[in-house]
């Protein structure tokens, strides 16, 4: 064998290896390349919207953040009523959508014959592969008229406990911040709750024997033991779901009714920053494009900025199983 | 039996209950979006809608926002499936454990759920207005810029799925064929990718049923056409804008097209996703 080592390598062998060691070279420089690509994709997204909306932005400031005067006429862009809009359309998602996610995953997970879960499973998933334009339709021509039979009832009832009474009074159009954020939480259920079912799944299964053994109900094992032990990954999938519900264009578009006026009432027609944009987009020009290009930026920190905290807590799961 | 174990009973009885509900809840909504869909779109169904385009209005069909989405799908595949696939190798085989890997992999997450309607704004910065400058007006919203859009909604699909894909790979394949002297290039292309072809194909049908039902970003870049048009630098009709200009307009008949319209993305859609789930149900993929 040392007789091998020490002959010197046949000169075509030689040519080959250093041939071979320069294609490496390339091939992996190709590949990051298009790995920074991804990078660039989201830094691209940021830094163009931010120059795009820079007129606004720099000029106007915190004006633009705090003013609900949206005045494409004279000029003046407020960003108010979109922000309010979008946060609590997004809230509204929210507060429907966890426990009803959290319910899906439970049932899943613990209650369902197995037979059942696979099927039930998929068909939820397929809620998110339904495109957000017919989530609009539907909402537009279904959802909304349906909303508007039930609304008098609400401001009826709703209406008149007297701190929160305020949030269901008006005409019962259908459209409004309501309706939106009910379209919103179907389409973020199927996020939220795969996430959760996910992430109960590896609850290793002597903690929870342990806890049946101790002659806990089905109910208190998903509550002191399951839920505590993904309690960050399944905060982790709600800011999933609230990343999702902010950046949600299609479907609010259609049941917000675009008004910029700031009203209590989440029975009155909205606004938010995505349909904002995809509304007026194509017919404004000069500053009033620039304000909605601002829009986007903002929209695009906030998300990000959730998603972030969305990632780390779905990390800090698999941290702890030693992945 | 104490009070105590009966009140944990019935909260127990109570809290399952519950949530045999919610599930309901949600199955309710799916098979209610899917029958309105269903119910509105079947009648509709027409032969004009494949062979008349929009600018008949409502005499007319959708054969131009048809072939427009085609054409900017598979462009944007074109696009996503070549970069998503080496970038996700590179970080399954090359940036596994290093810091960049996981940034990137952490990145590409939130790309996934990025707000789509700020990628078309992105895409009519970087793209729309340069061009539109460069020509004077002539070429300004384009198929092009659309594709581009659509690329970005893809991507992190491709990237994500392929990382995974490759990871499952088992590591003796690996040495075996670096044992034989292969170079990592010729490892890489020709053994890791056939091993993990059917997966990384996955990851392309499944971005394919992302940004197919995409319509934000295409508003201000592809724009709209009322006319065929297969030129990627004109403005291009596509299915999903149609629909949204369809279902805004005020006329009944329009309405009646756009579900149509609705109902062959929905059924394309969701053919695609199934297909996949069936086809590949063994591997898993989260592509939340």
């Amino acid at each position: 064998m040392s007789a091998l080592s020490a002959e010197p390598l046949p000169r075509d062998t030689e040519q080959r290896s250093r041939t071979d060691a320069r294609h490496d070279f390339v091939f992996r420089l190709l590949l990051r390349f298009c790995a920074l690509l991804v990078l660039a994709a989201l830094l691209g997204a940021a830094l163009s919207t931010l120059w795009g909306g820079r007129e606004v932005l720099f000029k106007d400031g915190l004006h633009f953040l705090f003013s609900s005067d949206w005045n494409p006429v004279n000029d003046q862009y407020g960003a108010l009523a979109p922000i309010v809009g979008t946060l609590v359309t997004s809230l509204i998602a929210l507060l429907l959508a966890v426990p009803v996610s959290f319910g899906i995953a439970l049932f899943l997970t613990e209650i369902a014959p197995n037979w059942m879960r696979g099927p039930v499973s998929s068909a939820i998933e397929l809620l998110a592969a339904i495109p957000s334009i017919i989530y609009g339709m539907w909402g537009l021509f279904i959802f909304v008229p349906f909303m508007a039979s039930i609304e008098p009832t609400l401001s009826d009832t709703l209406g008149n406990i007297p701190l929160i009474g305020a949030l269901f009074q008006g005409p019962p159009l259908g459209l409004g911040l309501l309706t939106a954020g009910i379209v919103l939480a179907v389409m973020i259920l199927p996020f939220i709750s795969s996430v959760m079912r996910e992430v109960f799944r590896t609850v290793p299964a002597r903690l929870k024997e342990s806890s049946y053994a101790l002659g806990s109900t089905t109910w208190e094992v998903v509550w002191n033991i399951v839920l505590p032990y993904t309690r960050s990954a399944v905060i982790g999938g709600i800011f999933l779901g609230l990343g999702r519900a902010l950046g949600e264009t299609m479907a609010v578009t259609f049941v917000l009714g675009n008004s910029y006026n700031l009203t209590a009432s989440l029975l009155m027609p909205g606004t938010s920053i995505s349909s904002s944009i995809a509304n007026e987009f194509n017919e404004a020009v000069g500053l009033h494009r620039s304000a909605l290009i601002a829009l986007g930026f903002l929209l695009f920190v906030v998300t990000f900025i959730v998603l972030l905290i969305a990632r780390f807590m779905l990390r800090q799961l698999a941290r702890k199983e030693g992945r | 039996m104490s009070a105590v174990y009966a009140r944990r009973r019935i909260v127990n009885i109570i809290a399952l209950t519950l949530s045999g509900f919610a599930t309901l809840i949600g199955l309710f909504f799916l098979v209610w979006i899917l029958w309105i869909t269903l119910q509105n779109g079947l009648p509709a169904l027409k032969l004009t809608l494949f062979t008349k385009i929009t600018a008949y209005a409502d005499t007319g069909g959708l054969a131009n926002a048809m072939v427009g989405s085609l054409i900017m799908d598979l462009m944007a595949l074109l696009i996503c499936a070549p970069i998503g696939v080496l970038a996700g190798t590179y970080l399954a085989e090359y940036a596994s454990s290093t810091r960049l890997g996981a940034s990137i992999r952490f990145l590409n997450d939130i790309l996934l759920s990025a707000p789509s309607i700020v990628l078309g704004l992105f895409v009519y910065v970087i793209i729309v207005i340069p061009t539109t400058e460069l020509t004077g007006g002539r070429i300004s919203f384009s198929g092009f810029a659309g594709s581009v859009a659509l690329a970005l909604i893809g991507l992190p699909v491709i990237v994500r799925t392929t990382d995974e894909m490759l990871q499952l790979v088992p590591g003796t394949l690996r040495e075996a064929a670096l044992s034989l002297g292969i170079p990592q290039w010729k490892l890489t292309l020709q053994v890791l990718m056939r091993a993990a072809f059917s997966g990384i194909l996955t990851g392309v049908l499944l971005a394919l049923a992302r940004l197919a039902g995409e319509t934000a970003p295409l508003l201000f870049t592809a724009f709209g056409n009322n006319f065929m048009t297969v030129h990627p630098l004109d403005k291009m009709a596509s299915m999903p804008v149609t629909i949204y200009q369809y279902t805004n307009d005020p006329n009944p008949a329009l309405h009646a097209i756009a579900w149509a319209g609705a109902l062959l993305i929905t059924l394309f859609v969701l053919a695609l996703s199934l297909l996949t789930r069936i086809m590949f149900s063994r591997k898993k993929v989260s592509y939340e």
